[in-house]
């Protein structure tokens, strides 16, 4: 078990590298000069592009960019922005906010999206079940900005119950709202992935098993519906940390959150290597290491999954 | 067995909640200490560099920059200019002025403003080692320099006379030289500020009606918060206790603030918001011209565009697009069709030059010119596409341009996207547009001449396109060059004539300054360069 863990961990090492290399790459073939676009339509004089440039050693070929970039990486420095500020102090503000803000959605997601899901199973075909099976059609056609503004509308401006945008240093009451619009989709994909997954466990051998031991109907639905259930939520969950870290552009956007995203999209646009591929970095990683906690979970979840030591 | 199992499921639960509560704790914010209710707040973007005057060329950072600092002169709403720090800045012959200062000048941090605050500043500015954005802004300064790398610490055109008094010698007369000194560029600095100008322009030390409020008033990203400056006598005095200026990446959200009642002053409103921005805010909104100038250029290196059928094919297509049904329907009036090449809130802005009227919709004109150019050579099946970097606001008018110049004149007309402003430049300045390009002004400070000379003198920074114009570029200098004001803009207004000729640009339309305020405040008036004054809103 240790072992594998270990392995796994290995892992990362190269990923990383490839990662990096591949993104760096990426925004090295990006089209245009990022320094001559810092001043718009207004150039300055050639020489003043061209000290910028060499300072940010945007003259030398890619290979000895991207060397220079791991060097920095090896001692600790993650390059600087186009603005002069150490892209650390971006990973450092941009992370945690994005990480509570998508802990959240995942909290709302999975507790909702499973509670829904399991009642609307234990009754295919009645009323509760036809309308979540609705409800979640609905909340995964409606694009995430449409689902945003309208909550924003209804709730922060009409009623005041929120803040309309996060405020400085995102407190979590602000990030309710926003994870509640960005937990939408999932929650939907949840509720559907529950439901048919305990509609099909009810009909199961141990289920009736169970059943016919004289277990009480809570036991059977805890122990031996619910848990088996689980194991595609789990993998469908453990996918979207990773989406819910990354892909909040749009939810960010609505509630001026500066998160993840946002940074990243900035950057792309701006052209900056070193922050683009050390947020991409970052992002592989817990990607990865969500992977790995799913694996995990699924021992825990089903007897049959065992890791080979 | 099954007991280690459940245990290890507890454990990831556990642990996954725990990750939960985690994020909860850490997320104390650092609650503003400062909430004195006379802080007016207003929208902005994070600086694109630290605070140096003479490197803040963008919005963002401008706005920020001309609250802090205070230079010799400032605008009134109108673009005038009205001494600030200046005390008289004269010249017989308009070449060498002779600044001086008033009496009592400080910055935020008690050491005087002194003529040496100036000049040493416009020094650093202007060296090439230093490498600063707003560096050419000291080119007409004897003794200026772009070479590059070279070191040139001061500009022979420079001198300090005494504390309060220095001279500058221009290369050539310049009427209305004083008339750009509010721009950023020309901000005193501190003697504090070239031990460390990049620690400098984390936390910098200006003269102007405000200052950042401590050491953590600049939360990258997020916010800067600025307080009165108590040393600040000019004529900006602040009525209010101090501005925050939100950063916001987009501008719905800024407009669901002020609706929200969390924003006091937005100066943009998200196209989203067009429709309804009147009606919803009444006379807390605002629209009016603001200096900025939206055009189409169509380049001088294109086949079918060079020499007289080149002539008639830009004015075919000036006049067969219907700038006020766009403005009007797409807009919604929050554009105003153009005159000419520079802007309504500038002094000296005419509605009325000879062969403006090429700027109308004027369908079988258009036919007429445009078949007069097939005749010299026909155009074809050519595809007339118009160039524009799709990560700004452009893609539906010029859809609309397109359709109209096609629907006028029976050819085929598209856009032609660049996923990024960066690719699109690229392009522009390489020579390789295939068609026409999205282009415009936004003035530096209110000034016909910054309208015209960065865009269409020969060889100009901003002129991509190449074009050359020798009766132009004459008459351009001898506006420069003038001695008094009044002649200077009929002598720009006569060289605008010559590019409604040439039309080098297709001027389409003004862009607005289109705001609005919450209930919580007053005496909301926008400046000609499209920012609040914000010294004069007062918290109700």
């Amino acid at each position: 078990m240790f072992r594998y863990i270990g392995l796994r961990l290995l892992q990362l090492i190269p990923v990383f590298f490839g990662a990096t290399l591949l993104i760096y790459f990426m925004v090295f073939s990006l089209p245009g000069d990022p320094i001559a676009a810092l001043f718009g339509e207004r150039p300055p004089p050639q020489s003043v592009i061209d000290t910028i440039r060499e300072q940010y050693h945007l003259n030398d070929p890619f290979i000895v960019q991207y060397l220079y970039y791991v060097g920095g990486i090896l001692t600790g420095d993650l390059g600087t922005t186009y603005s002069g500020r150490p892209v650390s102090d971006l990973l450092g503000q941009a992370f945690p906010i994005t990480f509570r803000l998508a802990m959240l959605a995942l909290f709302f997601e999975a507790v909702a999206g499973i509670a829904v899901g399991l009642i609307a199973g234990l009754r295919k075909g009645k009323f509760f079940d036809a309308s979540a099976l609705v409800v979640s059609l609905l909340l995964i056609s409606v694009p995430t900005f449409v689902v945003g503004f309208i909550l924003q509308y209804v709730f922060s401006i009409q009623l005041g119950l929120f803040r309309t945008t996060v405020g400085p240093g995102a407190p979590i009451q602000d990030l309710i709202l926003p994870a509640i619009v960005l937990a939408t989709v999932s929650f939907a994909y949840i509720v559907r992935l529950t439901r048919a997954s305990v509609a099909d466990n009810m009909q199961a051998d141990f289920v009736r098993t169970a059943t016919a031991k004289g277990l009480t109907r809570g036991r059977v639905v805890r122990v031996h519906i619910l848990r088996n259930s689980l194991i595609p939520v789990v993998t469908f969950l453990g996918v979207d940390i990773g989406s819910l870290m990354v892909g909040a552009i749009v939810t960010e956007g609505i509630f001026n959150i500066n998160g993840v995203g946002g940074t990243v999209y900035q950057a792309i646009k701006r052209g900056e290597g070193p922050t683009v591929v050390s947020f991409v970095a970052v992002m592989v990683i817990i990607y990865m290491l969500a992977n790995l906690l799913v694996d995990l979970l699924y021992a825990a979840l089903d007897p049959r999954i065992r890791y080979a030591k | 067995m099954k007991i280690r199992r459940i245990g290890i499921g507890a454990l990831a639960l556990a642990a996954a909640s725990t990750l939960v509560l985690a994020g909860c704790s850490s997320s104390e914010s650092p609650a503003s200490t400062s909430s004195s209710s006379s802080i007016i707040t207003t929208n902005g973007s994070e600086p694109q560099n630290p605070l140096i005057p003479t490197n803040t060329t963008e919005t963002g950072g401008g706005k920020i920059a001309t609250s802090i600092f205070a230079g010799l002169v400032s605008y009134d709403a109108d673009g005038a200019i009205e001494n600030d720090v200046a005390q008289s800045i004269e010249s017989d012959d308009k070449q060498l002025w002779t600044v001086t200062l008033k009496d009592d000048q400080k910055f935020s941090d008690g050491s005087a403003v002194t003529a040496k605050s100036f000049v040493d500043a416009w020094n650093w500015g202007a060296n090439p080692k230093n490498a600063q954005g707003a560096a050419y802004f000291f080119d007409n300064i004897e003794g200026f320099s772009a070479e590059e790398g070279a070191d040139v610490p001061e500009l022979s055109g420079l001198k300090v006379v005494d504390d309060k008094t220095f001279t500058v010698q221009l290369s050539a007369p310049e009427a209305d030289w004083t008339q750009r000194l509010g721009y950023t560029a020309y901000m005193p600095l501190p003697e504090s500020a070239y031990d460390d100008m990049d620690a400098f322009g984390e936390n910098p030390i200006g003269n102007g009606p405000y200052m950042i409020d401590g050491a953590d008033g600049w939360q990258h990203d997020v916010q800067i918060a600025l307080v009165t400056n108590p040393e600040y006598n000019g004529v900006r005095k602040p009525v209010n206790g101090g501005l925050t200026i939100k950063f916001y990446t987009t501008l719905d959200a800024a407009y669901a603030d002020v609706q929200g009642g969390n924003l006091d002053v937005l100066d943009q409103i998200p196209d989203t918001a067009f429709e309804t921005y009147e009606s919803e805010f009444g006379d807390r909104a605002v629209n009016q011209p603001a200096a900025i100038f939206q055009s189409i250029t169509i380049p001088q290196y294109l086949p079918h565009w060079t020499g007289e059928e080149g002539a008639l094919r830009r004015a075919a297509i000036s006049q067969a697009i219907n700038r006020d049904e766009i403005t009007k329907v797409l807009f919604q009036g929050t554009r105003t069709p153009a005159t000419d090449f520079t802007s309504p809130v500038i002094k000296g802005y005419s509605d009325s030059l000879k062969g403006a009227d090429v700027l109308k919709f004027n369908p079988d004109e258009a036919k007429k010119l445009w078949a007069q150019a097939d005749a010299i050579a026909p155009y074809g099946d050519t595809v007339f596409d118009i160039a524009y970097n799709s990560d700004g606001p452009h893609q539906a008018w010029v859809d609309a341009a397109t359709q109209s110049i096609a629907n006028t004149l029976g050819i085929k007309a598209q856009g032609k996207p660049y996923a990024t402003f960066a690719e699109a430049l690229a392009d522009r300045d390489a020579d390789k547009l295939t068609g026409a390009t999205r282009s415009g002004w936004q003035a530096d400070y209110p000034s016909l001449y910054n309208f015209l000379a960065p865009n269409y003198q020969t060889g100009a920074g901003s002129n991509y396109e190449g074009y050359s114009s020798p009766e132009f570029d004459k008459l351009l200098e001898e506006g420069s060059t003038a001695t008094d004001v009044d002649s200077a803009t009929a002598k720009f207004q006569e060289a605008q004539e010559v590019l409604l000729k040439d039309l080098p640009a297709i001027p389409l339309w003004y862009q607005n300054v289109n705001g609005v305020s919450s209930e919580s405040v007053s005496n909301v008036v926008f400046g000609w360069d499209s920012v609040p004054l914000y010294f004069q809103i007062t918290k109700n």
